[in-house]
């Protein structure tokens, strides 16, 4: 009834080929960034930001940058750890080495040098496919986190082999450290989230993304049409890792101020930004947000109300938040192979002809 | 839509609930941040249980510290520091008064947020070792004893051995390769210098389940000693694979961490003469144990499985509880109210005083060394007994009295990190204590 495109007359082409090119969607939209820059961080406490908001944002940048090169181009990669590790280190040396530029700058930094080191662990994949590129980059994976274990210049000496993140301000205003306020924090991720998100869209919706489309559904027809496997490969490791880079710096500086590389950056993480495109939906913008959501969010509800709300004891309750989480992922992908940005696109379907089908 | 609505209505239903369960804030509130799954829970489920237990234990003798009845509020970390960190942010709004993370990892992260809330935190046997210097360090606190003290110990206690010279020895250590396995090493390196002992470092990835070629570069390069900085699963892998190889028990140290029962049991009649250092009493031979055994184990309120007592973890679970109660008793005394703020806590925390009769009046004597927290001091005296295990008897036995570490050493490097960690972090020194 209200979810309809008619009457909602486009007269030029860009109106046309807008990303919602439904008012209700639209409105949404508008809705959802209003709700996020102007009412949650006057709402938000320590909890909610440092519990759910902030890893889901960092989260939501991971998954986009992985969808880009997993769902969007085809390249599958376990790197995603090792790549948001680099992210990390980057970040810490060059706000240590450069105490003085805006740590904005510094994210942006860390993320084109891991687009650099993501291109460079992309040069494989001109070569191989499919499983034998996900073990190359696995081997990306393991050599980046031992690189950060072994080599003490990268920690710049300290005795734990830990990086720590000191104060850093933007616009007079610390979001980095201790003393960060909760909306500060969660600004600055929010901030990087609704551009790279924008980016993300424009860009997989244009010609690139287009390129990168031809070489995930066959990579010889994409050739003999004239896109060049190469660049449009290389494109993609480079624009995926300056994400994951980006993810990986916000990590470290305004999430949790001090990593430790092995244990934040492991394996366990490549696999948990996999499992969230695929849920989310490999190939879509909306995917990426809704399993990071899925993954973030999902856990911390099934422990609030187990254990605050119900009183279970914690191992317990531990255990069934793995049992309950896998079976979801189950039965997720059983209900709905393509994800919940396919529910989504069903969902929206259906709104269209509510409330009578025929 | 429907479904939307109804998803919505539940959401707020579970955020609704979530936010009325919050604890009443009338309760001395202890968090504990415990882990009871994942690769370190054998570890992790003694500690809680005994810190769990000695709680109860105040509440049901004496109702409370003070008057005022104990909160327990348990959150499941999994020794990850992003759920530690998730629940350090859930219970720190309930009042909590000091927090035990027992992860060197979630210490690191929590330094700086606990500082700036103003809740101190209590870390014994590890954490950031610099939080000994209390004077850049306020609300940090790791008495007894910290993994340098450890270092500095465990080669006191090897010079003991060889007729106080180490010349030409060579020494490995097995590490967690992690903050916490990485903290001695510096010590070690400084201590190598000294006596002139050969040090070779061995890393073991988390969460050590596979160890096969570190033991395999032992095997190689004989070293005489070998000392393990481990934690959790890989404790029993690294015992199990020294017994592989034949390499003398007894010519293998592991810090406190590395010396719980349920370290060397899997390893069986193999483990025998296998040595770790130790803080705190063994077995269940004191006082207190009669106390639990009356209003906990026998009231069916032992937490957990209630199947650990006497170990040497739960002993340790019991220390913590006992350190960061007697702070809450004085911090009542101090300021004459019973219910104390966390401010209260950590001025208390800062004149602890642990003497033998303190230990005495709790059943708990000899339980732990005597000591006095400064201002300045926030470490302790650094002391640790060696135990030795005893397959036969399944049994820890204390093989010297309490060994000492060498401030000379390791005073001048906390000083060093301490400083490194003011000035990266501004920090002025507190003037106000020498």
């Amino acid at each position: 009834m209200f979810y309809r495109e008619a009457g909602d007359f486009k007269t030029s082409y860009p109106d046309d080929s807008q990303t919602f090119p439904i008012r209700f969607d639209r409105l949404g939209y508008y809705a959802v960034l209003l709700l996020g820059f102007v009412v949650l961080p006057f709402v938000l406490n320590d909890y909610w930001t440092n519990a759910v908001f902030i890893p889901f944002l960092i989260y939501a940048i991971a998954a986009l940058g992985l969808n880009i090169l997993v769902g969007y181009c085809g390249q599958l990669s376990l790197g995603t750890g090792g790549f948001m590790a680099v992210g990390a280190y980057a970040c810490y040396k060059l706000t240590t080495a450069f105490p003085d530029i805006n740590i904005v700058f510094h994210i942006l930094g860390a993320g084109i040098i891991t687009a650099g080191v993501g291109l460079l662990f992309g040069l494989p994949s001109l070569r191989i496919k499919g499983f034998y590129l996900a073990v190359a980059t696995l081997a990306a994976q393991f050599f980046l986190v031992w690189l950060f274990n072994r080599v003490p210049w990268f920690y710049n000496y300290s005795a734990s082999g830990q990086i720590s993140m000191p104060e850093r301000t933007v616009f007079g205003i610390a979001v980095t450290g201790a003393q960060v306020a909760p909306w500060a924090g969660y600004m600055v991720c929010l901030v990087f989230v609704v551009v790279l998100a924008w980016m993300a869209r424009n860009l997989t919706r244009g010609a690139t993304g287009r390129k990168w489309m031809a070489i995930r559904d066959m990579d010889i027809a994409a050739e003999i049409i004239g896109v060049n496997p190469l660049r449009a490969k290389l494109t993609a490791f480079a624009v995926s890792s300056f994400y994951v880079g980006i993810a990986g710096a916000l990590f470290f500086s305004v999430y949790l101020g001090a990593v430790e590389v092995g244990e934040a950056f492991g394996i366990e993480k490549s696999f948990a930004v996999l499992f969230m495109i695929i849920i989310g939906g490999l190939g879509s913008i909306f995917g990426s947000f809704a399993g990071a959501a899925f993954m973030v969010v999902l856990p911390v509800l099934i422990k609030l109300v187990l254990v605050d709300s119900w009183g279970w004891p914690t191992d317990l309750a531990a255990h069934i938040r793995l049992m309950i989480v896998g079976a979801l992922i189950i039965i997720f992908l059983i209900a709905e192979p393509h994800g919940m940005a396919q529910l989504w696109r069903v969902t929206k379907d259906k709104l269209r002809l509510w409330p009578f089908p025929h | 839509m429907k479904l939307k609505l109804a998803t919505l209505a539940l959401a707020t239903g579970l955020m609704g609930g979530v936010l009325t369960a919050a604890p009443a804030m009338a309760d001395l509130v202890f968090p504990s941040l415990s882990y009871r799954t994942g690769p370190y829970a054998a570890n992790g489920i003694p500690f809680a249980d005994g810190y769990a237990d000695y709680m109860t234990l105040l509440n049901e003798r004496d109702g409370g510290i003070g008057g005022e009845k104990v909160k327990l509020l348990e959150c499941e970390t999994g020794y990850n520091t992003e759920k530690g960190v998730e629940c350090y942010e859930s219970t720190k709004g309930s009042g909590a008064l000091v927090y035990q993370p027992l992860s060197t990892g979630i210490t690191y992260q929590l330094i700086p947020k606990a500082s700036a809330d103003g809740i101190p935190m209590l870390t014994s046997g590890y954490g950031r070792t610099s939080a000994a210097d209390g004077k850049v360090f306020k609300w940090i606190f790791n008495f007894p004893a910290n993994y340098w003290d450890g270092a500095s110990i465990m080669v006191k206690y090897l010079l003991s051995q060889n007729n106080d010279s180490l010349k030409g020895k060579k020494i490995a250590l097995v590490y967690h390769n992690s903050a916490y396995g990485k903290e001695p090493i510096r010590t070690l390196q400084e201590l190598e210098k000294m006596y002139g002992f050969k040090l070779s470092l061995i890393p073991v990835d988390h969460p050590g389940q596979e160890q096969k070629s570190q033991w395999l570069q032992i095997r190689r390069d004989k070293p005489d000693y070998v000392l393990m900085w481990g934690w959790g699963v890989m404790n029993p892998v690294a015992i199990q694979e020294a017994a592989n190889i034949r390499f003398p028990m007894d010519h293998f140290i592991g810090i406190w961490w590395s010396g719980s029962e349920n370290d060397v049991k899997p390893v069986g009649a193999k483990a025998d003469g296998y040595k770790a250092l130790n803080f705190n009493g063994v077995g269940d031979d004191f006082p207190v144990y009669g106390d639990l055994k009356k209003y906990v184990y026998d009231a069916g309120k032992a937490a957990g499985a209630g199947d650990q007592k006497g170990t040497v973890l739960y002993n340790r679970g019991l220390y913590a509880a006992f350190l960061v109660t007697q702070a809450a008793k004085l911090a009542q005394q101090d300021t004459g109210k019973p219910q104390i703020t966390p401010a209260d806590m950590r001025d208390a925390l800062e004149k602890l005083d642990i003497s033998d009769k303190v230990m005495a009046d709790a059943g708990m004597a000899g339980f732990g060394a005597t000591f006095k927290v400064s201002c300045a001091n926030h470490g302790g005296p650094g002391e640790a007994k060696v135990n030795q295990w005893d397959a036969k008897a399944g049994k820890w036995k204390v093989v010297t009295d309490w060994i000492t570490s060498d401030k000379k050493v390791i005073d001048p490097l906390i000083e060093e990190d301490a400083a490194a960690y003011a000035k990266e972090n501004n920090i002025t020194p507190r003037a106000d204590c020498n």
